[in-house]
């Protein structure tokens, strides 16, 4: 069943038009990883997910509700939020609080759970990805690995049906980029839904059941993992696995 | 030996001005521009529309005119309609409003440096825009601004010298109506110049032991 349904997401910039007509469909369970050049527009269509950025025109389909992606009302995007994670590039912890609070401020301002139920589900959240002992400290004092360790269980904190990555490991240290990939894989196999936008190559051909592939704000080739690596069937798709793998 | 005895005599008669003039007019001026600063700041750094524009007006004739023109305009405007205003609330809103200005600048710019990012994982967490300003922007941009902050409240102790030109009896005023009965101009000057650097060196001293207390987040100890 679908989750997720895009259609005709079109986004541009002042320079030109980024994203020219997205349709794109997520599962229930799918990990689908999002390939392409550096400027193809991965990290715009998934803003634009999360109205971050307001799309120019497009629909999108979320568990059962349609939204507008060029225009929606305040409550139809806090609501919308509420049942997603995002997972930046550059982390985007809250550096005035301590990791523990980076994790329940979702909860508790953002949906008024109770103080200590929210501790208990932020540790719970930490300790599945290894960082329940940092609780106390400020992301200052954490690598990149372990920040963005602690910015993956803020997002599963909330519970949400769906996470997106946009590159999660592309800051790192290449010997930091594994504990950060094996967090992920963990997850992907517990069933949580994921579109995860990576240049890991092995990590897409490993973890991910679906592969999207995109280029100059187009997507050029969908489909089950598996035929997407051994059999592309797009020229253009075929060039970029040659150059990448 | 005459201006041991004076300085010593007039020793209380400024101090207690400075404390019951001075420094109430400073804290509670400076409480009511940190008010109007943050809600400058926020209708700035939120874009309201309309009031954004308001706020520029306002912080342009603040910063456009000297304080001691703004006293007088608090202070005799209310005349022209006939109205006798009391001189230490003229004093103390005009401090507030002028302060607010310059406060307002100073935490919008700390506002302005936190990253974009914290803002949007705020909303991707579920946060309210509010809730984010309270518990994300606020909290880390008063941590940059308190250096600045602390240099205006002092600054302030000593500007508020100035409201001795709309009969505020405070420290200054109150240390030349001496020195016009005795002629000791320069003695009591000295004297009442030595009690402002007293008020400012424990509000330096306030500072910084401020600065070390808040300084936690920002600088890793370690990187394991
Ligand atoms: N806020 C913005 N203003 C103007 N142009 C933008 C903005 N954000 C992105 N772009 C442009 O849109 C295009 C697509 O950018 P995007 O970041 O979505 O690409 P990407 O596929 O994520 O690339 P990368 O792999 O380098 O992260 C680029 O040409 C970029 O310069
Ligand atoms: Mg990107």
């Amino acid at each position: 069943m679908a989750l997720l349904e895009v259609k005709n997401l079109v986004k541009s910039f002042d320079r030109g038009t980024v994203l020219k007509g997205i349709n794109l469909t997520v599962d229930k369970g799918d990990v689908m990883a999002v390939l392409g050049p550096s400027g193809s527009g991965k990290t715009t269509m998934l803003r634009c997910l999360n109205y971050l950025e307001i799309a120019d025109s497009g629909e999108m389909t979320f568990d059962g509700v349609t939204y507008d992606l060029s225009s929606s009302s305040k409550k139809d995007i806090a609501a919308l939020r509420k049942q997603t994670g995002f997972v930046f590039q550059s982390y985007n912890l809250f550096s005035n609080k301590t990791v523990l609070d980076n994790v329940t401020l979702g909860l508790t301002s953002g949906r008024g759970t109770d103080k200590k139920i929210a501790e208990e589900t932020a540790l719970r959240e930490l300790e599945r990805v290894g960082m329940a002992d940092h609780a106390d400290r400020y992301p200052a004092q954490l690598s990149g690995g372990q920040q963005q360790r602690v910015a993956i269980a803020r997002a599963l904190a909330t519970d949400p049906k769906i996470i997106y990555f946009d590159e999660p490991t592309s800051a790192l240290d290449p010997e930091l980029t594994t504990e950060v990939l094996d967090v992920i894989r963990e997850l992907a196999g517990s069933g949580i839904t994921m579109v995860v936008v990576t240049h890991e190559m092995s990590f897409a051909k490993d973890v991910s059941s679906k592969v999207v592939f995109m280029e100059d704000g187009l997507i050029i080739e969908q489909g089950n993992s598996k035929e997407f690596f051994n059999d592309p069937k797009e020229e253009r798709t075929r060039e970029f696995l040659k150059l990448n793998i | 030996m005459d201006i041991w005895n004076l300085l010593i005599e007039s020793f209380p008669r400024i101090i207690l001005p400075g404390l019951a003039m001075t420094i109430p007019l400073t804290i509670i001026s400076f409480a009511l521009a940190l008010v109007i600063a943050v809600i400058v700041a926020l209708i700035q750094y939120s874009k309201v529309p309309v009031l954004t524009q308001i706020a520029r007006v306002y912080i342009w004739i603040i910063r456009g005119t000297p304080l001691l023109v703004q006293l007088m305009v608090g202070y005799y405007g209310p005349s022209a309609f006939g109205i006798k205003p009391n001189g230490f609330v003229v004093a103390v809103i005009v401090f507030a409003i002028n302060e607010g200005a310059y406060c307002a600048e100073t935490i919008r710019g700390c506002m302005e440096s936190v990253p974009k990012g914290q803002l949007e994982a705020g909303y991707c967490v579920g946060m309210s825009y509010p809730g984010i300003m309270w518990h994300v922007i606020l909290p880390q941009a008063f941590r940059a601004a308190f250096p600045a902050l602390g240099n205006s409240l002092i600054s302030m102790v000593k500007d508020t010298s100035l409201a001795s030109n709309i009969t505020v009896t405070e420290m200054f005023l109150a240390t030349r109506q001496i020195a016009g009965r005795t002629y000791q101009f320069l003695p009591l000057y000295l004297e009442v110049a030595f009690i402002y650097l007293m008020f400012s060196t424990v509000l330096e001293a306030f500072q910084r032991r401020g600065e070390a207390r808040l300084g936690r987040y920002d600088h890793g100890t370690s990187g394991s």
